[in-house]
């Protein structure tokens, strides 16, 4: 029994003519899904699977199916005769595009038991002669076969190696996500050994020198594995003792790594090739001149032996010397290997005359963690959740290890500049001027947002659930977003849309406290928090620190420049310009005062609040929307009483339609008291007031697991440090299994809204991430308004019986889905946030949020 | 909700026999929005008053609005605005297209002159008073003025102020109408009928064909000689323009004068209810400057020697049709980030009636221009016309790397409002722009500043020129740059020091 050995990732084409058993083979040895015959695709385009002339249109449709397979990453099996050059080059490449290896699997079968097995089948009906050109066709493919790009060509011969044969499965080289590390990544060596040492010795690792003291090998106590980027030869001063060193580790399996650039050259130098000796490769190759032969083949060897890339820990980690994007992940192919040695160029140079590099990391989206080098920067920076850790250290930078998974930067620094750069090493805009400090890299984020990443129909799954945003809700939100929004770094979370409670059946109330408390009863929850619900307007505040001047140019840091935003419930700056920055201002004071700062450990906070009075952000809202109603209102109800008391008057029997009126008369009385509780004066800041209810988050964390007892309790401080501009939020712990807290509560929300109060909102205890006993989320909040502050929204009279009775048929179910998807995908945002999340991954959910608030949902809800 | 009507004729309860309505019974009718009243609150031989009630019902006047609310969809975004208007209104109080209803339906007869009991006084004017007490009136209590005067009527509005506890937010845009006159019942009926939804200028139903018929009859003998005829119909007619300008061409038929119906005001009617009084810039003034600008931008474009362009904020369409006139542009591109602009665009290039290989050189995309599209990288030109003053100023550096850093065509072309230029338009008060979404407008010095450092950051170099008259003191009414590329790279991307390749 034969052993047919095939990369798990392949495009097998099977080779043989008809009667060979092609077929057959491809159904003992695969899925029915991974084998796509040429034959099922003639009757796909043709109802014919014997039409030789719907074989173009066939092999286009298998070409394309194939190419979506491949793509995903899927092994694929093509079962056809492939006999013919040009069918298999058609193979060999949709292979290539998408960057796996083209295998080939022939079946040679005595011609005479193939007639047989095709005279067997009622639709064949070619020829004996047929048979015989494919067979003289087959013996002709079976040489050329490598030449063509198959990287494996397994011949089978006869009826009983076919039987006999098995398929086995081998990884690719690049293939090593069993190991999970912990790993020490290191950046571009270039020579300088004595750099090495010190890092590696920093970074906790025991040197083994031979008998002259060279290093040779080192080991780390804690076991850990270290990873070079390459580029560990040329310009430096010792290169030879480099690979000594790295050789040695990767012998010994402590470390592993990638071939750069330069090793690739140095390869072909050693090899004979004809290469133009520049960029350092000369210092190289005098310091190869010392060394014995033996040495300098080892390194032949180990440089030839060097895979493009590596995939570690599950998938989440890629190391490649100049980087690797998304798509070229575990494949194998030349331009995969280019690109991981050389990254992507434009084909344009620069005024240094240096090739101009295509910055595939700003347009990276993949998921998996990429560690490279190849590009000298003075500090390393996340950018889309890749770093380049070439830190510069042959031109007298650093030399970078970066600590996986802790991602932890250690640098030592050059002892000097061993080689001048060819151009200079600027700062990065945006980053830090100075050399690379220990610890944890910035995040750099300015490098756009691509529509991609937020437009069509897209489907999300968010750690909490999975949405999907029509591609018209995407449309009206790219409107918004890209017309009124903030800035998207400023913007890490929108506010969800707020359920009410479940309609009331209490004489009188659309919604009530019952309700309200009764729905998160039922599901599970014992203790709820009843907070006022604050006449105002939602506002967000996200405020650093320390203040930065707005004209200063950027600022390293996780949003851009800027030291804060106030932004509304659709992300617009909420004043805009000068008002929102004094706003801030004291809002910094008032958490500094407070000493938030320090107890959060953080240099940013991120507020959920609402900002009062409402007049003060809808004033005229209500100057042309509420008041006009009232005037209109007061102009024509008592002529219209006045016209009925003359009729009734007369004995005409207009009593009922009177006392009608007079209802009417009274109601529209109270829907203007009821707009006129949200005007209060307000002249710039004097008289707004801000009424925080939720600290979402700061540096590295979402508060949405702490209760809101912490919550309000940090709101109580900010109001004990600047009472005049925090409004403080009135609230009732309400234990639900206590009929008397509920009563209680019950009372209080009577008090409230019957002073004019627009209701209260009821949150679950635990906070904002609360779950129900099935571990789904719980809606965060219900809304119980008042039933005075509803005439404002129903309108004047809806508290008529016949109104309210038809009121009561509204349906809040779709208002509840999307509060509950919103929600969750704040949730996330403030996830990915805290995790330090690259820009795309943040905004793509805050987008989201603004897409499902396109849903047609009944606004009065 | 409410009209009386009163005449001080003798017998003064004659008035129950033209509008065959009884003084001493309560009369109801059923309408689609409510119900109707008609009471008698005095009814004797010396003044007799008939009052129309009209009490709307709230939810099937909701009901009757079909259209779900939900913000932002589509149209103007309203994101932090309220869609409740449509269960929060005037309606139930104020007169307007719904009374007119009630009006025809109730007093069908008496608009047409009829009386069988009365047919002598039906056709003799006689002293009336009409009262409105709660009339919406668009365009000021003076308009009521302009309206009813030239038809005899002696008219006092007296305005409703919006909150009599806030007396300085003013007045509403409420009236109290009362109009005293001599004229026969059905010329006074029929001047409410058309008049009241006029001045009140909503619709509650879809304006069709017929409302034309509808308002030629009711408008007989009156309305062909009335001087705010224009006005009267374009309102009645909800401005929709086609309608407006069949019945204003049907009124100059029944004048006889030959004068043509004024061209201009229909044209000038807005397309979507905006307005007609906010107009900044006088229209005149506007247009040609609009037409000067596309005209500046072409030969911009024809010099830049480019054939594949995009027109990025390319809105209603109007610099892609001039663009598809010149064949030498082989692809054209607008974007746009409101997906409506864009269907307006395909209208007014009628994309679906052009043949195949015309078409295929436009292309419409939705894009904003705050993130990058690799649709729009590999172009010879792109046009930025007055674009970039409707984007926040944080939010400028984002175009620029979209723009200038990622689509990175040969040229851009750039105008902006001059600011310095505003002191020119009488109508615009000082320190005002030109639009209201324009989040800011530049002095020549600001423009060539951004420019300049646009360019220098992005490797352009950057001409500047004006558009439109040169004025000595303020420059021309449009700015306009012109970027040519002139590095290879988008921003300082660090580059391989030693790439050995």
């Amino acid at each position: 029994m034969s052993t047919l050995d095939i990369p798990e990732l392949a495009l097998v084409a099977l080779v043989g003519v008809s009667g060979s058993g092609k077929s057959t083979f491809a159904r003992r040895h695969f899925a029915p899904s991974q084998v796509l015959s040429s034959d099922t695709f003639r009757a796909m385009v043709a109802d014919d699977e014997n039409d030789q002339s719907a074989s173009g249109d066939a092999f286009d449709v298998l070409h394309y199916v194939a190419g979506k397979r491949l793509r995903a990453g899927r092994l694929t099996v093509v079962d056809a005769t492939n006999l013919q050059q040009h069918a298999r080059a058609g193979l060999v490449t949709v292979a290539r595009e998408h960057d796996v290896l083209p295998v080939a699997i022939v079946l040679d079968v005595p011609e005479p038991l193939c007639w047989e097995r095709t005279q067997a089948r009622p639709d064949r009906t070619f020829a004996r002669q047929v048979l015989g050109r494919m067979q003289r066709d087959l013996r002709r493919s079976v040489g050329r076969l490598e030449r063509e790009g198959f990287r494996k060509v397994h011949v089978l011969r006869g009826v009983e190696e076919i039987e006999a044969a098995e398929i086995g499965y081998e990884k690719l080289f690049n293939d090593r996500k069993e190991l999970t590390g912990p790993f020490d990544i290191v950046g571009d060596v270039h020579g300088c050994r004595a750099e090495l040492e010190a890092l590696l010795l920093r970074l906790g690792w025991t040197l083994h020198r031979d008998e002259d003291g060279r290093p040779v090998n080192a080991t780390h106590p804690e076991g850990r594995t270290a990873i070079f980027v390459g580029d560990l030869v040329d310009r430096g001063p010792d290169s030879p003792g480099v690979l000594r060193l790295v050789m040695g580790m990767v012998g010994a399996g402590t470390a592993l790594c990638v071939p750069g650039n330069h090793e690739q050259k140095l390869l072909r130098k050693l090899r004979g090739r004809n290469v133009t000796v520049s960029h350092g490769l000369a210092e190289t190759l005098a310091q190869l001149d010392g060394e014995e032969p033996g040495f300098v083949a080892e390194i032949s060897a180990f440089v030839d032996g060097l895979v493009s890339h590596y995939v570690l820990d599950g998938g989440r980690l890629v190391v490649a010397h100049a980087g690797l994007k998304a798509e070229y992940q575990g494949r194998a192919s030349g331009r995969v290997r280019a690109f991981a040695l050389f990254g992507e160029t434009t084909g344009e140079t620069d005024e240094y005359g240096l090739p101009v590099r295509y910055p595939w990391a700003r347009d990276y989206r993949g998921s998996a963690t990429v560690v490279y080098g190849h590009t000298p920067t003075p500090a390393p920076e996340w950018v889309n959740n890749t770093i380049c850790i070439d830190t510069g250290c042959v031109f007298g930078g650093t030399l970078t290890a970066l600590r996986y998974p802790s991602r932890e930067l250690v640098s030592v620094p050059a002892a000097k500049e061993y080689y001048p750069p060819a151009r200079p090493l600027a700062a990065t805009p945006g980053g830090p001027a100075s050399a690379a400090p220990d610890g944890a890299a910035g995040t750099r984020d300015d490098l756009g947002l691509d529509l991609r990443d937020v437009t069509g129909r897209r489907h999300l799954d968010y750690g909490y659930g999975t949405v999907t945003v029509p591609a018209e809700n995407a449309a009206a939100a790219l409107e918004v977003m890209s017309r009124f929004a903030v800035d998207p770094r400023w913007l890490p979370w929108l506010p969800p849309t707020m359920a009410p409670c479940s309609t009331s059946t209490v004489d009188g109330f659309l919604e009530h406290p019952a309700q309200a408390l009764e729905d998160y009863r039922r599901a599970g929850v014992d203790r709820v928090v009843c907070e006022e619900k604050h006449m105002g307007s939602r506002a967000v505040v996200l405020v650093r620190r320390d203040e930065v001047d707005p004209a200063a140019p950027a600022a390293a840091g996780r949003f851009g420049p800027g030291d804060g935003v106030v932004y509304t419930r659709t992300g617009r700056p909420f004043f805009g310009g000068a008002l929102d920055r004094a706003l801030l201002a004291r809002v910094r004071a008032a958490i500094g005062s407070a000493g938030l700062w320090a107890e959060l450990d953080t240099d940013w906070l991120l507020l959920d609040c609402e900002l009062l009075p409402w007049s003060a952000k809808a004033g005229a809202l209500i100057r042309e929307q509420y008041a006009p109603v009232g005037a209109a209102g007061r102009a024509a109800l008592p002529a219209v009483l006045d016209v009925l008391a003359g009729a009734a008057g007369r004995d005409l029997p207009v009593a009922d339609l009177r006392a009608r009126m007079a209802r009417r008369a009274t109601d529209l009385d109270r829907y203007t008291e009821a707009y006129r509780s949200y005007v209060r004066p307000t002249d710039g800041l004097a008289g707004v007031t801000l009424a925080p209810f939720a600290v979402l988050a700061s540096e590295g964390a979402s508060h949405a697991g702490r209760d809101h007892g912490w919550h309000l309790a940090l709101a109580d401080r900010l109001h004990a440090a600047d009472p005049e501009l925090f409004t403080p939020t009135r609230r009732r712990v309400v234990d639900l299994a206590d009929e008397a807290a509920v009563a209680a509560a019950t009372d209080w929300w009577l008090e409230l809204t019957g002073s004019g109060g627009e209701g209260m909102v009821v949150k679950p205890y635990a906070g904002l991430g609360a779950r129900d006993a099935e571990g789904r989320l719980l809606q965060p909040g219900v809304k119980c308004r008042g039933r005075e502050y509803l005439r404002i929204i129903y309108g004047p009279e809806y508290a008529e019986p016949d109104q309210l009775a038809a009121l009561r048929h509204r349906s809040l179910g779709r208002k509840r889905g999307l509060a509950l998807r919103e929600h969750g995908l704040g949730l996330a945002a403030l996830d990915r946030l805290a995790e330090g999340a690259p820009l795309w991954r943040r905004h793509e959910l805050v987008f989201a949020i603004l897409a499902c608030e396109s849903e047609p949902v009944d606004p009065r809800l | 909700m409410l009209i009386t009507v009163t005449t001080t004729h003798q017998p003064a309860t004659d008035l129950g026999y033209l509008l065959v309505k009884h003084p001493d019974r309560v009369h109801t009718f059923g309408m689609p929005t409510g119900t109707a009243y008609v009471v008698y609150p005095e009814a004797d031989t010396e003044r007799c008053t008939a009052a129309l009630l009209l009490d709307i019902d709230p939810l099937a006047l909701s009901g009757a609005r079909t259209r779900r609310g939900g913000s932002g969809r589509g149209g103007n975004p309203t994101p932090d605005g309220f869609t409740l208007g449509q269960y929060v209104n005037d309606r139930s109080y104020a007169a307007s297209s719904l009374l007119s209803s009630a009006l025809s339906t109730v007093f069908r007869s008496a608009l047409r002159g009829n009386s069988k009991d009365r047919p002598e006084l039906a056709a003799t004017a006689i002293p009336l008073e009409l009262r409105v007490p709660a009339l919406r009136c668009r365009g000021g209590a003076e308009l009521t003025e302009k309206l009813f005067a030239p038809l005899g009527w002696t008219v006092t509005a007296v305005p409703i102020p919006l909150d009599p506890s806030r007396p300085d937010w003013g007045d509403s845009r409420y009236v109290d109408l009362t109009l005293t006159g001599t004229l026969r019942l059905a010329d006074a009926l029929n001047h409410l009928y058309v008049l009241l939804p006029v001045l009140d200028d909503a619709k509650h139903y879809w304006v069709a064909p017929d409302e034309i018929d509808k308002l030629l009859r009711a408008g007989a003998g009156w309305l062909a000689e009335h001087p705010e005829r224009g006005l009267i119909t374009r309102r009645y007619l909800a401005h929709r323009r086609a309608l407006a300008g069949a019945a204003l061409a049907r009124l100059a038929e029944q004048r006889l004068a030959d004068e043509p119906a004024d061209p201009d005001s229909i044209v000038e009617a807005p397309d979507c209810g905006a307005d007609e009084e906010a107009g900044l810039p006088a229209t005149v003034d506007r247009q040609p400057l609009a037409a000067l600008r596309r005209a500046a931008v072409l030969a911009a474009l024809d010099s830049s020697g480019a054939t594949r362009v995009l027109d990025l904020g390319c809105g209603g369409g109007a610099l892609l049709t001039d663009l598809v006139k010149n064949r030498r542009y082989t692809e054209i591109v607008g974007t746009d980030v409101s997906s409506r602009s864009l269907t307006v665009a395909e209208r007014r290039l009628r994309l679906d009636r052009l043949p195949p290989r015309q078409r295929e050189r436009i292309k419409l995309w939705q894009s904003a221009l705050t993130y990058q599209d690799d649709r729009l990288r590999g172009y010879d030109a792109a046009v930025l016309m007055e674009v970039v003053e409707h984007l926040d100023p944080p939010r400028l550096p984002a175009l620029e790397a979209a723009v200038f850093g990622h689509a990175r065509p040969e040229t851009v072309v750039v105008t902006t409002p001059n600011v310095e230029y505003n002191v020119r338009y009488p109508g615009l008060a000082a320190g005002a722009f030109r639009h209201t979404d324009h989040r800011f407008e530049w002095t020549r010095a600001e423009f060539a500043d951004w420019t300049g450092a646009v360019g220098a950051h992005y490797g352009y170099a950057v001409t500047i020129s004006g558009v439109g008259a040169d004025d000595p003191e303020v420059g021309s009414p449009t700015q306009l740059a012109v970027f040519t590329r002139t590095a290879p790279n988008p921003t300082p991307q660090p580059t391989d020091l030693g790439d050995a390749r």
